[in-house]
């Protein structure tokens, strides 16, 4: 635990001393504001509802987060850091952990700062039909869940490879497809496309932000969270048996 | 202390041991030397619990390497080759971390980040990002991390690669001092580096142990043969010719003359006594001997000829 914590606390300086994670903050928010605003059908309709918004965080996800988890492992084995790291006495899902935590944390408070959103929504809501919160907070919820499932996705690809790149290309590709295996379209052409399907969080993700979150539906995020950081352990043990 | 037998370890086709065994004893300090790709970094990772060996055994204070690593990592103080660091944190803030990590809290640790930062001399460097030191004062920071846990066993992957002499001395000299207490296991490719700070050597070539002992033991090991200079003031056609007769001599050849100072070179075969022998003819014969020297086999010359 205490180890967990000590390289939580060095990642977490890590970000507040990278210009890289402000960037990523000022992107995501102007990005997703901007969205909001425009594509959202804010000022169209008038519609008080944050809606507009949680609709596009996994689009905006599909890219952000795979570029914060990218370096998160390929820096260190570049660097040749992973060594000095790993010859510490510290157990591997230790440095998993806090490696996952510190980057979660950057996540949400990405996501806390889009906290203005709903208050101008409120602001401009039509005072017979105040904001129903409800959804706003199914909405966050179903983000942070999405968003720790991509991010576990992210960290896993990282620790496969020495080069960013490659691990910001093999997060962005895995999370598509398991975000597209949701959809109809798609789903409804391939073998097993119901099963294949109940894979998908992206129509878990919908039901979530229009409000209705269930408790299998939790399961399911923390499940895929888990299995993506059990990968992750077992790639960076690999060099025990590669 | 360290007790290695018969390990193997191939990366992919590539095989870099082929059955290395050693041991090191408490409070010795050992230079590991080979030639490039030799399997030295490739052993130390094992010892520090980085890889694991195909086969073969290794312990570090009884713990075993595979089965028991978290045991032998708090054991060890390791440097890795080309001393990767993170750039980004502050020398202060990395001690910090590392000694973290490695169980120290409170006071004591800020007592041992602040030891460790008088040892290796990075007083001035403190509030710097290690991305910003010069590659000596990385080494130092890379060794300052190595000794924050007080560890019993330190083990330096090439420590004075890069650094200016003054900084090679500096470092040797604090080697020999924490060697006192400690066992340093340290790789190299100097080789006046062994005979100046290390009691033993192990020789590693093509991943296997080809040779170990002190310094001194290397080389009188040599090829055996003897080796004689001197400088004999007399006729040059007579001290050649009677040089060349005396028992043992194998080869003279003549190196050059001056003011009637003949310089020669011998060589005899396996055994004593050439030098002695050169000596009593030169005086039998009523010459001068100016100069008579009993060459020793260098650590360079043992060196390549154990690894070629
Ligand atoms: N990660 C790796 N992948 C593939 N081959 C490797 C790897 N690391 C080392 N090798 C190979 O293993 C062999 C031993 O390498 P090692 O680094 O142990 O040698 P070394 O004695 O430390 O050499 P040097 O003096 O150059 O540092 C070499 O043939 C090297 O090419
Ligand atoms: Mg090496």
């Amino acid at each position: 635990m205490a180890n967990i914590y000590r390289i939580f606390k060095k990642e977490v300086g890590g970000y507040m001393n990278s210009a890289s994670a402000y960037v990523f903050l000022i992107v995501f928010l102007a990005l997703g504001a901007t969205l909001f605003f425009t594509q959202g059908g804010f000022f169209l309709n008038r519609q008080a509802s944050m809606g507009g918004f949680f609709v596009f965080v996994p689009w905006l996800f599909l890219f952000f987060v795979p570029a914060i988890a990218m370096r998160i492992w390929a820096e260190e084995k570049k660097a040749g850091t992973e060594e000095l790291l790993m010859t510490m006495p510290v157990r591997d899902y230790e440095v998993v952990m806090g490696k996952y935590l510190a980057a979660l944390l950057l996540l949400v408070v990405a996501l806390l700062l889009t906290f203005p959103l709903p208050l101008t929504v409120r602001h401009f809501a039509d005072p017979k039909t105040p904001v129903d919160w409800g959804p706003v907070a199914g909405g966050y919820t179903a983000s942070i869940l999405f968003g720790a499932m991509v991010l576990a996705i992210g960290t896993w690809s990282s620790s496969l490879t020495r080069n960013q790149i490659i691990a910001f290309i093999l997060g962005c590709a895995i999370t598509f497809v398991t975000i597209v295996l949701g959809f109809p379209a798609v789903y409804e052409v391939l073998p097993f496309g119901q099963f294949l399907a109940s894979l998908s969080p992206w129509t878990r993700y919908v039901s979530m932000y229009s409000g209705a979150i269930s408790l299998a539906d939790v399961v399911y995020y923390l499940s895929a969270v888990a299995l993506f950081l059990y990968l992750n352990i077992r790639t960076v043990e690999s060099r025990k048996w590669m | 202390m360290i007790e290695v037998d018969n390990i193997t370890k191939s990366y992919g086709t590539t095989r870099a041991l082929t059955g290395a065994s050693f041991r090191i004893s408490k409070g010795e300090i050992v230079g590991f030397l080979g030639p490039n790709g030799a399997g030295k970094s490739t052993t130390m990772k094992i010892l520090t619990c980085y890889i694991p060996a195909d086969s073969g055994r290794a312990t570090v204070a009884g713990h075993d390497v595979f089965t028991d690593s978290l045991e032998v990592r708090r054991r060890i103080g390791y440097l890795p080759e080309n001393t990767p660091l993170y750039m980004e944190m502050l020398v202060v803030d990395f001690l910090r971390f590392v000694g973290g990590m490695r169980g120290l809290k409170g006071a004591r640790l800020k007592k041992r980040v602040g030891d460790v930062i008088g040892l290796t001399g990075l007083e001035g460097a403190v509030g710097k990002y290690i991305g910003e030191l010069s590659k000596g004062y990385r080494q130092r920071v890379g060794l300052a991390q190595a000794l924050i846990h007080e560890p019993d066993i330190l083990v330096l992957d090439e420590p004075t690669s890069g650094l200016d002499p003054n900084q090679i001395k500096d470092i040797r000299d604090l080697i020999r001092e924490i060697g006192r207490e400690k066992t340093v296991i340290l790789s190299t490719h100097i080789l006046p580096e062994v005979t100046a700070t290390c009691d033993r050597a192990i020789i590693i070539s093509d991943g296997r142990v080809v040779a170990s002992g002190t310094p001194q033991e290397l080389t009188s090991r040599g090829r055996g043969e003897q080796h004689v200079t001197a400088s004999v003031r007399g006729p040059r056609p007579d001290v050649e010719a009677k040089l060349r007769k005396l028992a043992g001599v194998q080869e003279v050849s003549v190196l050059d003359v001056q003011d009637g100072v003949v310089r020669l070179e011998l060589r005899g075969a396996k055994g004593d006594g050439l030098s002695e022998r050169v000596y009593e003819a030169v005086s039998s014969n009523q010459w001068g001997l100016v100069e008579l020297r009993r060459e020793r086999a260098t650590l360079e010359q043992v060196f390549t000829d154990l690894t070629t």
